[in-house]
């Protein structure tokens, strides 16, 4: 067991979007089992910086290292094969699909049986057993046959979280996962989370502005602003800084956050 | 059993069943319900066509991707398979190496075009296929010393599969089973594999990852899916299938030219037939190759009836004159676009029935 390398490490990591940099120079490592939350105020960087992790975005300069290996010049599906996984802040699923077709797509794309032409997809029980045991467990199992463009934006974003966790990939990243669902939807997803971390041991990196969420959830807290990394540390050290106050809780003011002794 | 021969993709509506069964069983009795060369014709352009359009709609329908190099990929395989019989003679081996030589061509070229263009833009590959259908067609008709040119290839078949072979001396429900017989059940029967052969492709963890690729590339490729493999192969697939189908032609008519396999016109037929018929649904290009061709064949005689009986009738009769043919197939056309956005399948597993 080497335990040399964090599981995801970005160094210097950087984009510039013509004379915008909209990620500058973010270097930081992310232990195994560990949950990071990155919070900033709109438009600081924090979705960017995701692409740049999984993908979707290439890096104008710096790495992003998985168990030590750069994967800076990899694919989307290649960075997906080798264990970073993502949702999204903007529900971005199969919307003439049916649910349970948008959960078993995740399974068979995790067990590798998309270029299987011959068998019968239906055929495959373990790939449907996993569809719906993910919807049991984010409470979606009721609308499995319904398509996806039909259902409430609640019921997509708790879609677009159960796709994640089907994925279930060595490090998870969550954009703003609970935005736009209903208050008694976000505990259950929120205990989802948590249960990935301690009983599965993944690494979860989770973009999120409710403080009650980040305090409950987070073992570290990570700040952006204007692309920059501005903060780093455990939930109370972090709030507590008088930058983050300023830049990111200055709008509201946060009575308990005071409390922290770190300064 | 039979679920499992149609992939467990069934028709999930009543009346879409039973017109399904009457095209199956029409054409599977096709020379003795209706005997007579025209409609024999009419039958093994069917079969053909439920191919074609169903490979068309493998790329259009699953995969959402628009090409105009179908009709190109069906004349490939029509020359590879009328080069061998003209190269090497009207034998069972010529015709074999001749269809898998053209199905081979297909897919080397539709996986050059893949490679090539499916990187890019979607736009970008349509335009790709447009271009390169347009000058394979140009090249096609200028090396008249190998294709014949404009004139196209006549040659032999085997002559077990012509109409001088007669099978027994007596007739048999009025039909006499000779080699044109034989022909049209080969066309038949490989029509009915290749179309169970594309349900099941469909049906597939594949054709399942191909709709996912068509709804949203994007998020495939998040979950891990090469998406532009996934486009290719589906190219690749699409191009052979139409190509067998062209073999299957080239058999049948005896005869392969630029105007039977190559022009824009057939691709647009196509387009119509995969339309009418309903995307992304297999079926639908059972329903829409039929209805069109029958449509194309008959509607000009069905019209020239309607003329001559209402010939009393002054501006009724002018409008129903069998000139006016393809202007009616026009309006049947966008009618059944109006009233069936989602094609007749669409319409007939919408409604239930
Ligand atoms: N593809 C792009 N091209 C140009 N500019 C971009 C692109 N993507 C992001 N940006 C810019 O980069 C900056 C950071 O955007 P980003 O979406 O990462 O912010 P965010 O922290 O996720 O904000 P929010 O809280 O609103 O989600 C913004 O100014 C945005 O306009
Ligand atoms: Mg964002």
């Amino acid at each position: 067991m080497a335990k040399e390398h964090p599981i995801l490490e970005t160094r210097d990591l950087t984009i510039r979007f013509g004379g915008h940099v909209a990620v500058d120079g973010v270097s930081a490592s992310f232990e195994r089992g560990s949950l990071t939350a990155i919070v900033g105020p709109n438009g600081a960087g924090k979705t960017t910086y995701f692409n740049l992790i999984s993908g979707q975005l290439s890096a104008t300069s710096g790495a992003v290292l998985l168990n030590g290996e750069a994967i800076t010049r990899l694919s989307v599906p290649e960075r997906t094969d080798r264990g970073i996984g993502r949702a999204f802040q903007l529900t971005n699923l199969f919307p003439t699909l049916s649910v349970r077709e948008n959960v078993r797509l995740v399974a068979q794309a995790k067990a590798r049986k998309g270029f299987d032409l011959f068998s019968v997809a239906e055929s495959h029980v373990e790939l449907l057993e996993r569809a719906d045991h993910v919807l049991a467990e984010v409470r979606l199992i009721d609308k499995a046959e319904q398509t996806v463009a039909a259902l409430p934006h609640g019921d997509q974003r708790k879609l677009e979280v159960a796709l994640l966790i089907a994925l279930g990939s060595q490090v998870l990243m969550f954009d703003e996962p609970t935005a736009g669902m209903s208050v008694d939807e976000v505990p259950v997803i929120l205990d989802l989370i948590r249960k990935l971390k301690s009983d599965m041991d993944r690494t979860i990196l989770l973009v999120e502005h409710k403080m009650d969420v980040i305090r409950s959830l987070a073992d570290r807290i990570i700040v952006l602003h204007n692309g920059a990394l501005v903060a780093d540390g455990a939930p109370a050290e972090v709030i507590a800084l008088p930058v983050v106050q300023e830049a990111y809780l200055g709008k509201t003011p946060d009575a308990s956050a005071n409390s922290g002794e770190a300064a | 059993m039979l679920t499992r021969l149609l992939s467990g993709d069934t028709p999930r509506s009543g009346l879409l069943t039973v017109l399904l069964l009457i095209v199956l069983v029409s054409l599977a009795f096709a020379p003795f319900l209706f005997p007579g060369t025209r409609s024999l014709e009419t039958a093994a352009r069917i079969c053909i066509f439920i191919v074609l359009v169903a490979s068309y709609d493998l790329l259009l329908g699953y995969a959402g991707i628009v090409s105009f190099a179908h009709t190109m990929f069906f004349g490939i395989g029509a020359y590879g398979t009328a080069l061998a019989l003209s190269a090497t003679g009207p034998s069972y081996g010529s015709l074999i190496w001749g269809t898998v030589a053209g199905a081979v061509a297909a897919a080397v070229f539709a996986l050059a075009i893949g490679l090539f263009s499916l990187r890019v833009k979607a736009i970008f590959f349509a335009m790709v296929t447009l271009a390169v259908a347009s000058a394979f067609a140009v090249l096609v008709s200028q090396m008249s010393w190998l294709t014949g040119g404009e004139d196209g290839l006549n040659y032999r078949i085997p002559r077990a599969l012509t109409p001088a072979f007669k099978l027994f001396d007596e007739k048999i429900l009025g039909v006499r089973i000779n080699g044109k017989l034989l022909a049209y059940y080969l066309v038949f029967f490989v029509s009915v594999i290749l179309f169970l052969a594309m349900l099941r492709i469909v049906n597939s963890p594949f054709g399942r990852t191909l709709k996912a690729v068509r709804d949203n590339a994007f998020r495939a490729e998040a979950i891990g899916y090469r998406v532009v493999w996934y486009r290719t192969t589906a190219t690749v697939l699409s191009a052979v299938m139409a190509a067998l189908a062209g073999s299957l032609l080239a058999i049948w008519l005896r005869y392969t030219g630029p105007a039977t396999t190559l022009s824009m016109e057939i691709m647009i037929d196509i387009l119509l037939m995969v339309v009418i018929g309903g995307m992304g649904t297999l079926y639908g290009a059972v329903l829409g190759a039929t209805l069109f061709i029958l449509a194309q064949t008959y509607l000009q005689t069905l019209m020239g009836v309607a003329a001559d009986a209402t010939s009393a009738v002054p501006l009724f009769s002018t409008l129903v004159a069998p000139e006016r043919w393809l202007l009616w197939l026009g309006v049947l056309f966008i009618l059944s676009v109006y009233f069936f956005p989602s094609g007749i399948v669409g319409r007939l597993r919408a409604g239930r029935v």
